[in-house]
């Protein structure tokens, strides 16, 4: 079951059309990457969704029924540009925000209770938002964007000013949220930790989505039969008819298997020649690697 | 309609509860109070100089009386002035005063002499040739053999009392008209300040949302809509707080201060009157002052009132959501925002003048129309209503006026939904005038 799902989506801003006929299917509890480079289209894609704006043509379901206006009680979108109320207090601004999300002041304050004290933040409760250093400011934000506990959560770029502590405080509440059943689409240009977070990715670029798939599936669909092998002792001759040698370096070589072989099959043969294995790895692309020759491919 | 009320509130509180709007909330009311108080006692101040003065009057004219005045004494002095000349400082004189002959009783000028080292202060200047004034007067009324009460007769005042012809009508005096334009002109400047004041107010709050990038969070949870329309009735709330706050306030400080002070009109006017100003009869104008308080009772202010709050909330709806769609199209640069609200301030300043014009002659074609034309109205209407106008203005300038802030915030909701999403775009009218058709 999807818990959303976009068919042929399209919307023109004056003369820049800037999502061109976006169809893809998120599975329910999915950690889903939206990536492209800028200007791509993600910001107006995560407008549709979100209801802040309208699509052209097309169709978004959400949870299986297309979207309308009660649909943003059920997301939880952080943008990538940050902003809170500076002036007002930080239990005010978030009992504010989660109860324009459909909760009531009682609920909304018992949600926000718990997640002070799960960030060990209950003194900040009455203080101002210009007070807080840039990070406390996102912890905040990030409050606020689940504090609803939306159906699907929208981050864009959640991690960007974090120091690398709290990027892992929010990353396991990530995780939390999504193996308590939360949907996540996280757009970023972070291939790292999308590659780290993400179970699938859609890759667009001038609005139309250039590649989609989960990241096991894609990164076998780029990968070049590269292995990496480390040994020791002395290489047989004819190690060519198994594959083309890329590279070596002292005990180590890189090379490219001959597609009818088997991945066993080289170190099969090494092993009946009494080479010692040390280590021996597939080299994949890095979804960095894929994204580049994507992007590229399409320019 | 549970999240327009959640926006309303927050926009409504966070101002209200702001310390710079409790200061100059209280602080307005309080601080009109003490400049009346401390202009009356300026007003009243005489200084703490008291002067003795010797009068040298050779042919009796003052007739050895003359009234001491405040701080202001007189003796009489058989002495010649050059006697005294030398030595006034010793007998306690600041000055000596000499009052020649009256040569030809029939000049209405007449030149007295000060001798002193001193200066002559305009107070003492003033009040010595008011006694003298009085003085002569007597005296030349007893010369040339005429009789007083005759005299007094000839000093005719002539009013015009306006007399309403249809049956049942107010009988008003002649001072209404002047009253009702005195109100006006107040009503309609106080409309112009609310108007750019709470305006901008609400511009400058669409602008803050939008540059702090809130704006992107908030329209994920409500509509553009609901966000600007909520701005405004906030804001418009807290004017309209502030509005009734200082009409309690002032009004009741006012007369606090009047009684602490102990200030009576007759006593401002008597003032008025030694500083030379106006030569107004001290009772008169004390009748003047209880008829122009009768004829402001007089005025049905249970009508004026609420006719006044409904201009005001209606100028305020039309222009603020205008000044909301201008902010929202705005960036941080603060060059660009005078060429956008340019085209709003514009009519709000037209419509002043044309309020002032309006008040010399409120039943001109001039100010039939633009008390019907909804840009203007809010603050020309505002100016004619204590004048007495037909009811079927009233009405139509209404249903204008209603009309045109329903379109107004249409429009301006049109161009604020694509506006707050705009970044880093130099707006022009043309822009602005596309936005209206773009389909968000």
């Amino acid at each position: 079951m999807e818990i959303l799902k976009l068919v042929d989506v399209t919307k023109q801003y004056d003369k820049k059309l800037a999502v061109d006929k976006v169809s893809f299917d998120m599975p329910k509890g999915c950690i889903f990457g939206l990536l492209g480079p800028n200007g791509a289209g993600k910001t107006s894609l995560i407008r549709i969704i979100t209801t802040i704006t309208g699509a052209d043509t097309g169709t978004v379901y959400l949870d299986g029924t297309p979207i309308d206006s009660d649909t943003p009680s059920h997301i939880g979108y952080m943008p990538e540009e940050r902003g809170l109320y500076k002036k007002m207090k930080v239990g005010e601004q978030l009992m504010y925000l989660a109860q324009l999300k459909g909760l009531s002041a009682r609920v909304a304050r018992e949600k926000i209770m718990h997640w002070f004290e799960k960030f060990d933040i209950l003194p900040w409760w009455d203080k101002k938002i210009e007070e807080l250093s840039k990070g406390m400011q996102q912890k905040i934000q990030f409050i606020s964007t689940v504090v609803h506990e939306p159906k699907l959560l929208i981050l864009d770029e959640p991690f960007s000013g974090l120091d690398p502590l709290n990027t892992n405080l929010i990353k396991d509440e990530i995780r939390k949220l999504n193996q308590a059943g939360s949907s996540i689409i996280f757009s970023t240009h972070r291939m790292e930790q999308v590659e780290e977070i993400c179970e699938r990715i859609i890759l667009i670029d001038n609005g139309q989505k250039i590649l989609e798939g989960t990241v096991a599936d894609i990164k076998d669909q780029f990968k070049e039969n590269l292995f990496e092998i480390q040994y020791e002792g002395a290489l047989p001759e004819d190690l060519n008819n198994y594959g083309t040698m890329k590279s070596s370096s002292g005990n180590s070589f890189v090379i490219k298997k001959m597609p009818d072989q088997q991945n066993n099959s080289i170190l099969q043969y090494l092993i009946d020649n009494d080479v010692r294995i040390r280590a021996y790895n597939e080299i994949l692309p890095s979804l960095n690697e894929i994204f580049i020759r994507q992007v590229e491919a399409q320019s | 309609m549970n999240k327009l009320w959640l926006i309303i509130k927050r926009e409504y509180l966070t101002r209200v509860k702001k310390r710079s709007f409790i200061l100059t909330t209280l602080l307005t009311p309080l601080g009109i109070g003490l400049l009346m108080v401390v202009a009356t006692l300026l007003m009243t101040y005489e200084g703490d100089e008291s002067n003795t003065v010797a009068i040298v009057d050779p042919s009796n004219i003052l007739n050895e009386t003359i009234a001491d005045g405040n701080n202001l004494y007189f003796k009489f002095e058989n002495r010649s002035v050059d006697e005294l000349k030398s030595n006034y400082k010793e007998l306690g004189y600041d000055g000596i005063v000499l009052v020649p002959k009256v040569e030809n009783l029939k000049t209405t000028d007449f030149t007295s002499f000060y001798y002193s080292d001193g200066k002559l202060s305009p107070n003492l200047q003033s009040s010595l040739s008011s006694k003298l004034r009085d003085a002569i007067r007597e005296y030349k009324i007893v010369q040339l053999g005429l009789d007083k009460e005759e005299l007094d007769a000839l000093r005719t005042k002539v009013s015009i009392d306006p007399e309403p012809i249809e049956e049942g009508a107010q009988d008003e005096s002649s001072m209404a008209s002047g009253i009702a334009a005195g109100i006006g002109g107040f009503m309609g400047f106080f409309m112009y300040f609310a108007v750019f004041f709470y305006g901008m107010m609400v511009m400058r709050s669409v602008m803050e949302e939008k540059t702090s990038r809130i704006v992107e969070v908030m329209i994920s949870s409500v509509k553009p809509f609901q966000l600007m329309l909520g701005k405004i009735i906030g804001v418009g709330a807290v004017g309209l707080t502030q509005l009734i706050i200082w009409a309690i306030l002032i009004p009741g400080i006012t007369m606090l201060a009047t009684m602490i002070m102990g200030i009576d009109p007759d006593q401002q006017l008597e003032m008025a009157q030694n500083s030379g100003a106006a030569q107004i009869d001290v009772e008169e104008s004390t009748a003047m002052i209880y008829q122009a308080m009768e004829e402001i009772g007089n005025l049905n202010w249970f009508i004026l009132i609420p006719l006044f709050i409904v201009f005001f909330l209606g100028g305020f709806f039309l222009y603020a959501s205008l000044f909301a769609a201008v902010g929202s199209a705005m960036s941080d640069d603060l060059g660009e925002s005078q060429s956008l609200t340019l085209p709003i301030t514009i009519p709000v300043i037209l419509a002043l003048y044309i309020m002032m014009a309006v008040i010399r002659s409120p039943n001109s074609s001039l100010a039939v129309w633009s008390s019907i034309f909804p840009l203007f109205s809010p603050i020309v209407m505002p100016a004619r209503m204590a004048m007495g106008i037909p009811t079927w203005q009233i009405i139509v300038s209404i249903v204008v006026l209603v009309a045109s802030v329903v379109f107004f915030i249409w429009l301006s909701g049109r161009i604020y939904r694509v506006g707050i999403l705009m970044y880093g775009k130099k707006v022009s009218f043309k822009e602005l005038g596309k936005w209206l058709f773009y389909k968000v």
